[in-house]
């Protein structure tokens, strides 16, 4: 772990930078009151790496994440994104929030909104497309998640899988250059996790620049590049999939491993 | 259960399908239908059964009686209250109809009246779009819709465009109950969103200033208000402006409804989860765009009933005016019954307003239900 943090140049975030490091973390620290939740969390992403984020709950995953598009702030630390540094000034808030795209664990779908104005809203009023122009990318995107014939139903007459595929077709109509998954399939019922982990693994294979957090073990020895290991606020042991589950190094992985695999 | 544990009762009937091949079968008709619904609701258990007949007895005590009075033995032409006596014991709604046009026009010139009935018909039409989204052309429809305030004003005010000067204090009756309570309705929607979303403000100076106003507004009565309004506003503006009467009420139960039409919208702001900030926040949108595209239209749809309510006490407290000395459709009944030719005719007069105030209330709370249902698109 220590060796791929060290790697991370410091010196070269220009513009030159973002486009093999497109996420990069340095010394990021966050506290909520005097809880200190993320300690000294260092993180190159490249671009199209596919890394899965795991750990036991209230181990800080979910707010790193959600650090990155600024869900969360940080107190102190660096982060950047996509060449463009994360502080409070809002117009670099809103040029990264253009380009990370997010799938939350209760889909968080628009309710009053239909599926396919649920999917268009962003791109009509971020990025200024045409109404027409927005519902045939919309379309497009439904159609690669597998439900078109939903578009003009609204989201509580949906399944839960088939909400959570519409979150990830809204998201993916923003032409996002990241995905963050916040735990995607911990509020589905188990029929309903392997529609929405398809439609992931065929997002992957698009090259998407993805991280994730989520408990499916399987999905991250299917598609990720690296998983990571967090417990405590800090980022713990991370490594390629199958190191990762045949060898963990660090005792606090193994125990989370052996309780995670056991049942 | 009952078959598992003695399956002799019904011999038979356990094999008529196979595992998961049974079909849904029509409900029986002793949990639906009219019968059904009789034998529940009014015959269900012995007290209820008393209560409804007790219900049914006095319904026939009052009713009859009372349509009696209102229109089978009522009098509806005289010129006095003997005239009326004459024909018939019931209601006097030849009173009514002796003084209908100041109930409805007040002191209004009686040749220029026919600009009151101008504005009525243009803010029927103005109301159009705004109540029902179907309608075509909606965008242009609200851009009159948005001039209507400058236009009622003018037409009924006049002095310009060769429309004769009407001042203000000769409205009365029925008009100034729907100017006072459109204007209020109107404009305390928008103020109260504000105020709701300021209060919410995560700028220190926004938020107090929010609080302390509606805070303000909803710790005085809404009558002490007017009095400030008449008496003491003169104070605040330069000297020799003349600052109109009605304009003062205008603002002020405008300012009053604010108050509380804010804290309602809070509550529905409230019962948003925070997942539907953060999903726009996601998304990139503004705060303008993620609170008029995805928070407001959610949180204003749940504060329908409480909104409405806000509406209707508005317009109910129009009547306060009579306070200040304008005579609304109220102040107007209370000074009719001073006439000798009709003395003691108070009943019909209260009965005449309250059913005008019902009718006019009665129809906000039904269209609220309607955009309810209409708005309801989860399962």
């Amino acid at each position: 772990m220590a060796e791929m943090q060290t790697a991370a140049p410091t010196g070269t975030i220009g513009s030159s930078k973002g486009k093999e490091d497109i996420i990069l973390i340095r010394g990021m620290h966050k506290w909520y009151g005097d809880f200190h939740v993320l300690k000294n969390i260092n993180l190159t992403v490249k671009s199209k790496e596919r890394i899965v984020i795991c750990g036991p709950s209230g181990s800080g995953k979910s707010t790193m994440i959600r650090c990155i598009n600024r869900l969360e702030e940080h107190q102190q630390g660096d982060i950047y994104v996509d060449g463009i540094e994360l502080t409070n000034d809002l117009k670099n808030i809103d040029l990264i929030r253009r380009e990370v795209g997010m799938v939350f664990q209760h889909f968080n779908l628009f309710p009053h909104l239909t599926v396919l104005e649920n999917c268009t809203l962003g791109p009509i009023w971020v990025r200024q497309t045409p109404k027409k122009e927005a519902e045939a990318i919309a379309m497009q995107y439904l159609e690669r998640v597998k439900i078109p014939e939903q578009a003009n139903k609204f989201p509580g007459q949906l399944s839960g899988g088939q909400q959570q595929r519409v979150a990830i077709a809204r998201s993916l109509c923003m032409n996002p250059k990241i995905m963050l998954f916040d735990e995607p399939t911990s509020a589905l019922d188990p029929e309903m996790i392997k529609e929405v982990l398809d439609t992931m693994i065929e997002l992957a294979d698009t090259g998407m620049t993805m991280l994730c957090v989520t408990h499916e073990m399987g999905f991250a020895k299917t598609v990720a590049d690296r998983v990571i290991f967090m417990d405590g606020g800090e980022i713990i042991e991370q490594n390629e999939p199958n190191s990762f589950f045949d060898n963990p190094q660090h005792e606090r992985t193994q125990l989370f491993l052996s309780q995670i695999l056991a049942h | 259960m009952a078959t598992t544990h003695n399956p002799d009762m019904t011999p038979g009937l356990e094999n008529a399908y196979e595992p998961g091949e049974h079909p849904s079968w029509p409900a029986p008709s002793s949990v639906k239908g009219p019968i059904h619904w009789v034998r529940t609701n009014l015959f269900g258990s012995v007290t209820n059964t008393l209560l409804t007949l007790l219900t049914f007895y006095l319904i026939y005590k009052i009713v009859p009686p009372l349509i009696d009075w209102l229109f089978i033995d009522a009098a509806y032409t005289g010129e006095s209250r003997k005239d009326c006596e004459a024909q018939a014991a019931g209601a006097c709604w030849a009173f009514i109809g002796s003084r209908l046009q100041l109930f409805i026009y007040g002191f209004y010139p009686e040749p220029e009246r026919w600009r009151v009935n101008l504005s009525a018909i243009l803010l029927v039409v103005a109301l159009v779009p705004v109540l029902f989204d179907q309608v075509p052309q909606r965008g242009k429809w609200l851009i009159y819709t948005a001039c209507f305030p400058v236009i009622a004003g003018v037409l009924l005010v006049g002095g310009i465009f060769g429309l004769e000067h009407v001042a203000t204090d000769q409205f009365g009756g029925l008009m100034l109950n729907v100017i006072i309570g459109v204007t209020g309705i109107s404009f305390s929607l928008p103020i109260g969103i504000c105020l709701a979303l300021g209060r919410q403000s995560h700028l220190p100076i926004i938020r107090v200033l929010c609080v302390s106003f509606i805070e303000f507004i909803r710790g005085v009565p809404l009558i002490t208000l007017l009095f400030v309004a008449a008496v003491m506003l003169s104070y605040f503006v330069p000297p020799g402006t003349n600052f109109d009467l009605l304009v003062r009420m205008l603002i002020m139960v405008t300012l009053f409804a604010s108050g509380y039409m804010a804290e309602v919208i809070r509550g529905g702001l409230q019962a948003i989860p925070k997942g539907q900030y953060e999903a726009a926040d996601a998304m990139g949108l503004k705060y303008w765009q993620a609170m008029r595209l995805i928070i407001l239209p959610q949180a204003l749809k749940i504060s329908i009933p409480g909104i409405v309510n806000t509406f209707i006490a508005l317009y109910k407290d129009t009547t306060l005016v009579i306070v200040i000395g304008r005579l609304d459709i109220l102040g107007i009944g209370r000074s009719s019954l001073a006439d000798s030719a009709w003395n003691g005719l108070s009943t019909e007069v209260y009965v005449f307003v309250a059913i005008f105030f019902f009718v006019s209330c009665f129809l906000m709370s039904r269209y609220s239900l309607y955009l309810e249902k209409k708005l309801h698109t989860g399962h």
